[in-house]
């Protein structure tokens, strides 16, 4: 029973797959009233993992192996700890109520079941990344999240504007993608293992090996694009481009965690060191702070909660820098904190874009008198979000600024860095949850009616969740938190989440930040004019630098492939055969004796002269013949000519093979020659002279190549070996064919596999052209 | 290019030059020939009718697209393979042999129908190349 139990843990990641590939031929069923049964999915593995939750409380840790590439190391572990639970849950929970929400959001879109295909897989990946212990298989899931958040994001795909941050994002995170891979792969090197469990136990190894500042770089460089930490985080802006379901998902509790979630894991491999804490300390604390600023000069409502989400992320980073078992409690718990009202503020950012039309933030007031359940689901969630008591959110900030107040020497200046933040957090908050609501309502929205259950009920769930865990924090005490800080390798099981500590210093920048805040509130107004404000400084940001750097490469490999691959033939021929005569003539210089032993060559005979003469008059009449016909043929002639001196050394294999070839060659040549027009000058002299001084060499060059392997012992060995054994063991009395055939079968096969190849290539290039041409 | 000379013997040269191109890919194992070139005898044969009769011509007597020797080939050359794995359990490409030799053409084993595979690749890979550079040249 345990073992089948063990095994569903694979099948569940595989189901977002199957669910996948099973729309593919489903989808137009899935597409009407019927979008909301696939819903059923995420809350299928909800239900699944949340039955984990009473062994992870026990203390627990479920491991599954199977074997994928075991000559390689790569298996397919997966650990469900927990840190992984919280995920997993987020993932499929928030998933499960995303599922519902579009099936009214796109409703009779004609690509739903494409959205949901991709959501699907997404969902499918995430939980790979979060549950996989091997990492090369985390990274084979983190690969596949960048690649469906990139269908996701450009899903508006007629949108110019979409499919570039689709692109951007995809950049971005692809490049930490590879960064992960070299990470991993060194890593693994290092510790000799690519398990994650495995390598706890080697942490010394891997801290005091030479590599380590190089794995913790690349490991930080996937983290960081992944998770939009300055200067990567542009991304994550341009990625609202994506329906609103997509930015919830993403943003809220998976695809931007996932580099959170990656420095939580390796927290305990490779965290505890100087490099490791400041860096994440001040990336963290950058990011936090900047980005909170920033939320000040947006007026679009997805830009406020864009920044404020890379603002939240920020903080996260920050907590695992800090390291300690403080801030490492107030991360678990801010994931938390943070994945419930930020999805609640994206859905009903979703809810106003869909039902006014606009996400302007001047422009809406006043919609809870239309939208009432959306106007309570937003304002408990800025409630939330400020960390007003007796929220969830104000637990999380009171462990945050737990964390900064007990570091050490700099605990003052990160506690005010963490107190900003947060001000400026609470106004974005409020600015997304409330400031929509209230007010009178403009005349142009008093036609705005409520959606569909299906849509203000998930933001209604998700922000009731935010309250009530803030008022029974024991919900998740046990079974998520205490579990999760063990996993992070400091000893959790006497964590107690309260929600009341008394009158002390916390409490009391607990309130300086909400009344702060409230008063920011009150003064600030969103406009226009900061906006634009802001937009002046626009050329020295990151975004603005990397495009540039891109376009820039762009045009230098359009530069350069315009210098390469110009089309010509006649140039890659020259190019090639250049690039072989500096390459091997350069290894003969050096290595080569030129020591030839003249008495073992053969007496030249007057058959021999006389076709070497024959070839001669051939390639002279070849390069000074004005027809291209003559040319073909005198190149017949030296193909032959070289048949005829294969005869004379007794290869009569190849004299054959040789006949044919050259005589195929030819007629090849003269169909296509017979359609072309009368021979042109196509090079001038100098031309002429070049390409003749550089064929020159490279035959040159193939003759000293001919002569050094004669002189190598070891070829007559392999000789002796092939002539003695054709028939002892294969049978045969042509060595040539043997060695064909049998020896080196396996080659042959290959050989004709590539023929093949070429054919098809060469029939299908020149038959889709002319289609193509048809068509036109 | 249609003269009636070389039309008359290309109606004469394809059987022979067909015939010989066997006799070359038969005889490999023992004297020189073998698939490869007796494949492109073959070509040549073919090659030298559509020379002589126009490549429509060439194609109506073939009937089906020399491209379909191609995987046809691979196939006898990987059956050819794989042979020794089903009948006596031994490695890919061993070579397996009948005991007793056939009249004409002499010892049966693995490797000539291997040489079989790569003499249909040929045939394939140079008619589909020609007659396909033809068409579109």
């Amino acid at each position: 029973m345990l073992l089948t139990l063990y095994k569903l843990m694979l099948i569940a990641i595989l189901t977002g797959f199957l669910f996948s590939i099973f729309l593919v031929f489903a989808g137009k069923y899935l597409k009407g009233r019927l979008a909301i049964l696939s819903a059923l999915v995420p809350l299928g593995l909800f239900v699944y993992f949340l039955n984990f939750s009473k062994r992870i409380a026990n203390g627990e840790v479920i491991s599954q192996t199977f074997e994928w590439v075991p000559s390689l190391g790569v298996n397919l572990g997966f650990t469900l700890d927990g840190v992984s639970l919280i995920f997993a849950l987020m993932i499929t929970g928030i998933g499960f109520l995303v599922f519902a929400y579009t099936a009214a959001y796109l409703k009779g879109h004609e690509f739903l079941d494409r959205f949901y295909g991709y959501l699907g897989i997404f969902m499918a990946a995430m939980l790979g990344v979060v549950l996989s212990d091997n990492i090369i298989s985390l990274f084979v899931f983190w690969e596949l999240t960048s690649i469906s958040s990139f269908f996701l994001i450009g899903f508006n795909n007629k949108e110019e504007a979409s499919r570039k941050s689709a692109i951007l994002a995809l950049a971005i995170t692809g490049t930490g993608g590879l960064l992960l891979l070299a990470g991993v792969l060194i890593l693994g090197n290092v510790a000799g293992t690519y398990s994650i469990a495995e390598m706890l136990s080697s942490k010394e190894v891997i801290a005091d090996s030479a590599h380590y500042i190089l794995i913790v770089l690349l490991i930080f460089g996937a983290a960081f694009t992944k998770s939009a930490q300055f200067p990567f985080h542009f991304w994550l802006p341009g990625a609202m481009k994506a329906p609103t379901p997509v930015s919830t998902y993403l943003h809220s509790a998976t695809m931007v965690k996932a580099g959170v979630y990656l420095l939580m894991r390796f927290t305990p491999v490779l965290g505890s060191t100087e490099l490791w804490n400041s860096t994440l300390i001040i990336v963290g604390a950058t990011t936090m702070v900047y980005a909170a600023i920033h939320t000040i000069f947006r007026t679009d409502l997805k830009g406020i909660l864009a920044y404020s989400t890379i603002s939240a992320l920020g903080v996260l980073v920050f907590l695992i820098g800090l390291g300690t078992q403080d801030a490492l409690l107030a991360a678990c718990v801010f994931i938390l904190v943070h994945a419930l009202y930020k999805a609640t503020l994206f859905l009903v950012t979703g809810i106003i874009d869909h039902e006014t039309g606009t996400r302007d933030i001047t422009k809406l007031a006043g919609l809870r008198k239309v939208l009432l359940p959306v106007a309570i689901a937003g304002i408990l969630a800025a409630i939330s979000n400020a960390g007003i008591p007796p929220s969830f959110g104000f637990l999380g900030k009171d462990l945050i600024y737990e964390a900064t107040l007990h570091f050490g020497n700099s605990a003052v200046l990160l506690t005010i860095l963490a107190i900003v933040t947060n001000i400026l957090l609470l106004y974005a908050g409020f600015l997304a949850g409330i400031k929509p609501f209230t007010g009178k309502l403009p005349t142009t929205f008093e036609k705005v009616h409520l959606p569909s259950f299906l849509m203000w009920l998930p933001p209604l769930i998700l922000a009731t969740l935010g309250i009530l865990i803030g008022l029974f924090p024991s919900i998740i005490q046990g079974s998520l938190i205490q579990p999760a800080v063990t996993a992070l390798g400091e000893s959790g099981s006497e964590i107690q989440l309260k929600l009341w500590h008394g009158f002390n210093l916390i409490l009391a920048l607990s309130a300086t930040t909400i009344g702060v805040g409230a008063l920011l509130y009150f003064i600030m107004k969103p406009s226009q004019k900061l906006e634009n404000g802001i937009a002046k400084l626009e050329f020295i940001a990151p975004q603005t630098l990397v495009e540039k750097f891109g376009f820039g490469f762009g045009k230098f490999s359009r530069f350069t492939t315009g210098l390469i691959q110009n089309g010509y033939l006649r140039y890659y021929v020259s190019v090639i055969i250049l690039f072989l005569v500096i390459l091997t003539g350069y290894t003969l210089i050096q290595n080569t004796k030129y020591v030839f032993d003249y008495d073992s060559f053969s007496v030249l005979t007057v058959y021999e002269v006389l076709t070497v003469l024959v070839m001669i008059v051939g390639i002279l009449f070849t390069v000074f013949t004005k027809s291209r016909l003559a040319a073909v043929a005198a190149m017949g002639v030296v193909g032959l000519a070289i048949s005829l001196i294969f005869v004379y050394y007794s290869a009569p294999d190849l004299a054959m093979t040789q006949f044919s070839i050259d005589t195929l060659t030819v007629i090849l040549f003269v169909l296509v020659l017979y359609k072309l027009p009368k021979y042109l000058n196509f090079s001038d002299y100098k031309v002429r002279i070049k390409d003749g001084v550089l064929s020159l060499v490279f035959g040159a060059l193939i003759t000293v190549l001919a002569l050094e392997v004669l002189s190598e012992p070891q070829g007559s060995q392999l000789t002796d070996y092939y002539a003695e054994n054709a028939y002892v063991l294969a049978k045969g009395k042509n060595v040539v064919n043997v060695i064909l055939v049998d020896f080196r079968g396996i080659d042959t096969f290959m050989e004709i596999a590539v023929l093949t190849i070429a054919a098809i290539g060469v029939f299908s290039l020149l038959k889709l052209r002319l289609t193509s041409k048809n068509r036109r | 290019m249609k003269t009636i000379i070389l039309r008359t013997a290309s109606d004469y040269l394809l059987p022979l030059l067909l015939l010989f191109s066997i006799f070359i890919l038969l005889r490999g194992h023992y004297l020189p020939g073998g698939g490869f070139v007796g494949g492109l005898i073959a070509s040549i044969a073919f090659v030298l009718h559509a020379f002589a009769n126009g490549l429509e011509n060439t194609k109506n007597l073939l009937r089906l697209h020399p491209g379909y020797l191609m995987p046809l080939g691979l196939l006898v050359a990987t059956l050819a393979g794989l042979s020794p794995i089903f009948v006596e359990n031994l490695p890919f490409m061993t070579g397996i042999w009948f005991q007793e030799p056939l009249p004409v053409i002499g010892m049966i084993g693995s490797a000539l129908f291997f040489d079989i595979g790569v003499y249909l690749v040929v045939i394939g890979v140079s008619l589909t190349i020609i007659f396909t550079i033809t068409e579109s040249a």
